[in-house]
């Protein structure tokens, strides 16, 4: 990796990684743990669910009226109906930005996040900088992401501090009226269903 | 408790360095996800729940919590969790080998073919009670100022403050509780701050900060 990913991901100690290989084998060794299970559970965060779960909900609410007013009135059944569902995600609530209101996520006590639509979070969402800084200054941390909004739009931030995880719908990039669900759903970023960004316009896409 | 982990409002913590979401791993190295498995695995024993697993991470002193990094905490977590519920030994931990042969009829409580079902069924923290909810949609609270030792999800930064009562989540597994092993449910309330009630001359007063706070930890403003 080029750049450096701050105090919150320096590199452990080098200890670290024998502990684990030790603690790893003395629990398979017990019977506490089944080794082919750890494989599933990684390929499954690691491969299976992401963002582009999450991603394909939004363009979906935005080619499809009452699927958002589903989606916006029963998070988790609309959701559970693109077949997302399951762990960290057994309560989900979307909030929708508008012209006006933009909307930011945060778990400040720790990282809870909807896995079954965005996967596991980025480290940066589990770091304390962030954890400190979205509900006493979100503009600041928009700016650091490099999202600027005008003066005059709201800013509701949401802590996940229950069971209740949060889902942002961004708005709809101009100029894509006439996109297809697959192509809008290129458009929808991670970060952007999490607050820190806007969806992406469709130039910037296309040059991708 | 309050700890390190109720970081809400902490200043001097540094940037944020977001990592380009194109180029960001899930994990950074192999014994993160070692970690995280094993976790998740461990954890269907059933020995302990959520809140906790939660709790376990909080406890470390304050000045390992801030140093580790995230995966570190949670293998400093699960370590505790298996000492305290005796599936381990410090000596075992700590040469990573078995006091005696492990009983050949001991099996995981996790295989590998049920993971995909755990994972889809989740765990719901939706209770059924008999009480109605204390406070309506609209209402005006207050967060009580209390500084429980043990575990809670009232952070600090709302504690004292006056915010409305805008959405009923029903009733939930309250943490503070379940903590100590006792699942009892609480109306879970959506509660909206002002970003100047909860940061004075600091806040913005277009921003408000929704926090889902459970009914113990309210009174009426």
């Amino acid at each position: 990796m080029s750049h450096d990913h701050s105090d919150e991901h320096t590199e452990p100690p080098p200890d670290v990684e024998l502990r684990v290989k030790a603690l790893e084998t003395l629990l398979v060794e017990k019977g506490l743990v089944d080794l082919a299970a750890l494989d599933v559970l990684i390929d499954t965060y690691e491969n299976q669910v992401g963002p582009r779960n999450g991603a394909q909900v939004v363009a979906k609410a935005w080619t499809d009226s009452a699927y958002r007013t589903w989606l916006l009135e029963d998070a988790a059944a609309a959701i559970s109906s693109l077949g997302f569902a399951g762990r960290q995600g057994e309560h989900i609530t979307v909030v929708e930005n508008t012209p006006g209101v933009h909307n930011l996520v945060v778990c400040t006590l720790c990282s809870c996040y909807p896995w079954p639509v965005l996967g596991l979070p980025p480290i940066w969402y589990k770091s304390a900088p962030y954890r400190a800084r979205a509900v006493a200054d979100p503009r600041g941390v928009l700016t650091e992401f490099g999202t600027e909004l005008p003066d005059d739009t709201q800013i509701h931030v949401w802590d996940s501090t229950a069971e209740m995880r949060y889902l942002v719908l961004p708005e709809r990039p101009a100029d894509t009226d006439d996109w297809s669900a697959e192509d809008l759903a290129v458009l929808v970023s991670r970060n952007a269903m999490i607050g820190t960004e806007k969806a992406r316009l469709p130039k910037k896409a296309r040059q991708k | 408790m309050n700890g390190p982990h109720d970081l809400g409002g902490q200043h001097g913590l540094g940037p944020i360095y977001p990592e380009s979401e194109h180029e960001e791993p899930v994990f950074h190295a192999n014994w993160e996800r070692r970690v995280f498995a094993l976790t998740l695995a461990a954890g269907a024993a059933g020995k302990w729940n959520l809140d906790q697993s939660r709790h376990a991470r909080e406890r470390q002193h304050p000045v390992a919590y801030l140093r580790h990094s995230y995966y570190e905490n949670w293998l400093a977590g699960l370590e505790t969790l298996l000492l305290e519920n005796n599936m381990v030994t410090p000596n075992e931990l700590a040469s990573g080998i078995a006091d005696s042969p492990p009983d050949p009829n001991h099996s995981p409580p996790l295989r590998a073919d049920d993971v995909a079902s755990a994972l889809q069924r989740g765990k719901s923290v939706q209770m059924t009670i008999e009480r109605s909810a204390r406070f309506f949609i609209g209402e005006r609270i207050r967060v009580v100022n209390n500084h429980p030792r043990g575990h809670t999800r009232a952070p600090r930064y709302t504690r004292g403050r006056t915010g409305l009562i805008r959405a009923h989540h029903g009733a939930h597994v309250f943490p503070d509780q379940n903590a100590n092993g006792a699942r009892v449910g609480e109306p879970l309330y959506s509660v909206e701050f002002t970003s100047c009630e909860l940061w004075g001359t600091s806040g913005n007063p277009l921003d408000t900060i929704r926090v889902d706070l459970f009914e113990p930890y309210l009174e009426h403003a």
